[in-house]
């Protein structure tokens, strides 16, 4: 059985003067997914969350909420709610009345009206903050507000633009648990905007990748990382090294790739063709170290070079390495029981290769 | 450092100095005077009455005074009706043309107040360049009698006093977050909920600012309604001219400018209520 998408974007462009912030766009969102747009500043993925509410509407396109089309339904008549990134929570009114205002919009009774404030309250753990006024929150306690004046509305779809981007380091980590726990007990679909792949890695179901008012690829957190489709993408989302090769060799289902005179066996998923220039992509932690001359993992080249930097960082020790052909090139090391001499000197002598399967090739 | 605190403190003295010798002092005489008797000969003897204060409550005064803030509220309220959406779209529109409209505003002010409404008096009048306009378009056959009517005062009041309704308005609009009004949209709000909800109270301290700041200098106008309303329209301002300048009633004039100093203090006294309820924090910010 196919799933039918709950939210529906088709060719959907939208121009501010003469900047294109969302060019063409195509997306589905499912129901109850935690979707992510994720792409750096002024890549439009705030302009889609905004037609998706309702305050922007299409240049061209057309948007649909379970097959009924939504493009010129104004924000007060979607069955949609938004957390701002500044929280936007009405100053004059205390946290109560903040909460309360979607459900008094539609007209619910009093009864019903302190019932669900007061659950949406138990939820986002707010209890006894009720009669506080916005500017006596700290900024934790504004964020639950704003999530509760979203969720109390039972919203078809929770749209978050970069809710957590105003928080410190620490509260922020913490807030990410709390929004995938909101996600996992209300069952809304959420639509989560942000700059910060980290973040977007660990909380998302998908993520989409955004670049100039484009998806440049839509996929799970996994695949993103692990099996990015272009260098935008694999550059964006976490450190990435890259050499250029050539295709020397294609067998059944791998290909020999030459970088630097030396010949790497890689997977072959993109008919590769002998001759082809390609780029070889390592993450840092895919790549392995050991001493020049010991012959790396024991079989198969290597690149050799010199370490220039070594930043010890606790769980793992980073390395900075020159190749002897002028690329720098960045490792991180796990300490594991296996491998106890991970730690290098400055200056000396590596060689760097890593396990077949673990590259891309583009 | 040492510096910048020297500056800060010749900065605040000379104010403070200037206050105290332009405004506290001669006030101070003003409240004194106003406990002080008559005397047709030196203006006032050194003997202490509330005479002039039991004076304020006479059917005169009192008539005086409805008078007057009937002609200031009505001011207050069409400058209100017409600053607000004026003011609302100053905030709305390009830099460019605002930073025009806002010039347009301020330049009257580099005329005398006093001349601009000998100027009005030229537009009014029997044979003004209004009815000559009106006869000449065949609106009218006889030429309207606007000049010495209530409507010339209402014109002339509101005309000098609307900038400082307008801004106020402006900054407390300013102030106010686009995105709230979206959060309000986007929580179910229409167009008219978002305004009585949302708007309205956010801006009610320029809005108060505002009516304070036309409301009280419409009571004491007093050339306004001299010039353009003959002699039917009477402001507190007038009666207040009329007690120095005329009857030479020092001590009456001034207890009634005491009384209008009272209004004002519980209007603002309101304004810091109304300013600390919708604050963001901290205390009453001054608009």
């Amino acid at each position: 059985m196919e799933k039918v998408p709950i939210v529906r974007l088709r060719g959907v462009t939208k121009r501010f003067d003469d900047v294109v912030a969302v060019d063409t766009l195509d997306l589905d969102i499912y129901e109850g997914e935690f979707l992510t747009l994720l792409g750096p500043s002024g890549c439009g993925k705030t302009t889609v969350l905004r037609i998706i509410a309702g305050f922007e509407t299409p240049d061209t396109g057309e948007i649909f909420m379970n097959g009924d089309r939504l493009t010129n339904i104004p924000p007060n008549k979607r069955n949609v709610n938004t957390v701002f990134q500044s929280y936007a929570l009405f100053p004059h009114m205390n946290v109560f009345d903040n909460i309360a205002f979607g459900l008094k919009m539609k007209q619910c009774d009093k009864k019903s009206i302190q019932e669900e404030v007061r659950r949406a309250i138990d939820i986002v753990k707010l209890s006894g903050l009720e009669q506080r006024r916005p500017f006596q929150l700290s900024g934790g306690q504004q964020q639950r507000v704003a999530m509760a004046r979203a969720i109390v509305n039972k919203p078809k779809v929770l749209l978050l633009d970069e809710p957590l981007s105003a928080l410190d380091y620490r509260l922020r980590q913490e807030m990410q648990l709390e929004l995938k726990r909101l996600h996992r007990q209300l069952g809304i679909t959420f639509v989560f905007v942000t700059h910060d792949q980290v973040e977007a890695i660990s909380m998302s179901d998908r993520i989409a990748v955004m670049n100039e008012g484009r998806i440049e690829q839509i996929g799970t957190p996994i695949t993103i990382y692990e099996e990015p489709d272009n260098m935008f993408v694999a550059r964006f989302v976490g450190e990435i090294n890259v050499f250029d090769g050539r295709v020397k060799h294609v067998e059944n289902g791998s290909a020999q790739v030459d970088i630097h005179g030396q010949r790497f066996k890689v997977q072959n998923k993109k008919n590769l063709f002998p001759g082809q220039d390609v780029t070889v992509l390592l993450r840092p932690e895919d790549i392995m170290v050991s001493p020049n001359g010991n012959g790396s993992g024991g079989e198969g080249p290597a690149l050799s070079g010199s370490v220039d930097e070594v930043i010890y960082k606790g769980k793992t020790v980073d390395l900075i390495i020159t190749l002897d052909q002028g690329e720098t090139i960045f490792v991180t090391q796990f300490f594991n029981e296996d491998q106890e001499n991970v730690v290098y000197s400055q200056g000396q002598r590596v060689d760097v290769d890593w396990l077949y399967g673990w590259e891309v090739v583009l | 450092m040492v510096r910048k605190s020297r500056f800060r403190n010749v900065a605040v003295g000379v104010t403070l100095l200037w206050i105290t010798l332009f405004v506290i002092i001669p006030y101070l005489f003003v409240v004194v005077v106003s406990f002080l008797e008559r005397d047709s000969m030196h203006l006032i003897r050194w003997v202490f009455t509330l005479e002039h204060y039991r004076e304020l409550f006479s059917p005169v005064f009192l008539a005086v005074c409805r008078n007057s803030f009937f002609l200031a509220f009505v001011t207050t309220v069409i400058a209100l009706i017409l600053a607000y959406p004026f003011a609302f779209i100053l905030n709305r529109i390009p830099e460019k043309t605002r930073r025009f409209l806002i010039l347009l505003m301020i330049i009257p002010f580099w005329t005398s107040s006093l001349i601009r409404t000998y100027a009005l008096i030229i537009l009014f009048k029997a044979n003004g360049i209004i009815n000559t306009f009106l006869l000449w378009l065949g609106i009218i056959e006889q030429p309207l009698n606007i000049l010495y009517t209530e409507v010339a005062v209402f014109v002339g009041l509101v005309y000098t006093l609307l900038p400082f309704m307008i801004l106020p308005l402006y900054a407390s609009i300013q102030r106010l977050e686009p995105q709230l009004v979206e959060a309000a949209r986007d929580l179910g709000a229409t167009t008219k909920a978002v305004f009585l909800d949302i708007v309205l109270p956010i801006t009610m301290p320029g809005i108060i600012a505002g009516c304070i700041m036309v409301f009280l200098p419409a009571l004491g106008l007093f050339y306004i309604p001299d010039l353009l309303g003959g002699a039917r329209s009477m402001l507190i301002g007038n009666f207040i001219k009329n007690q120095f300048l005329t009857t030479g009633n020092w001590p009456l004039g001034s207890a009634a400018s005491v009384l209008l100093t009272l209004l004002m203090v519980l209007f603002l006294y309101g304004y810091y209520l109304s300013a600390r309820r919708t604050s963001t924090g901290g205390m009453g910010r001054i608009a």
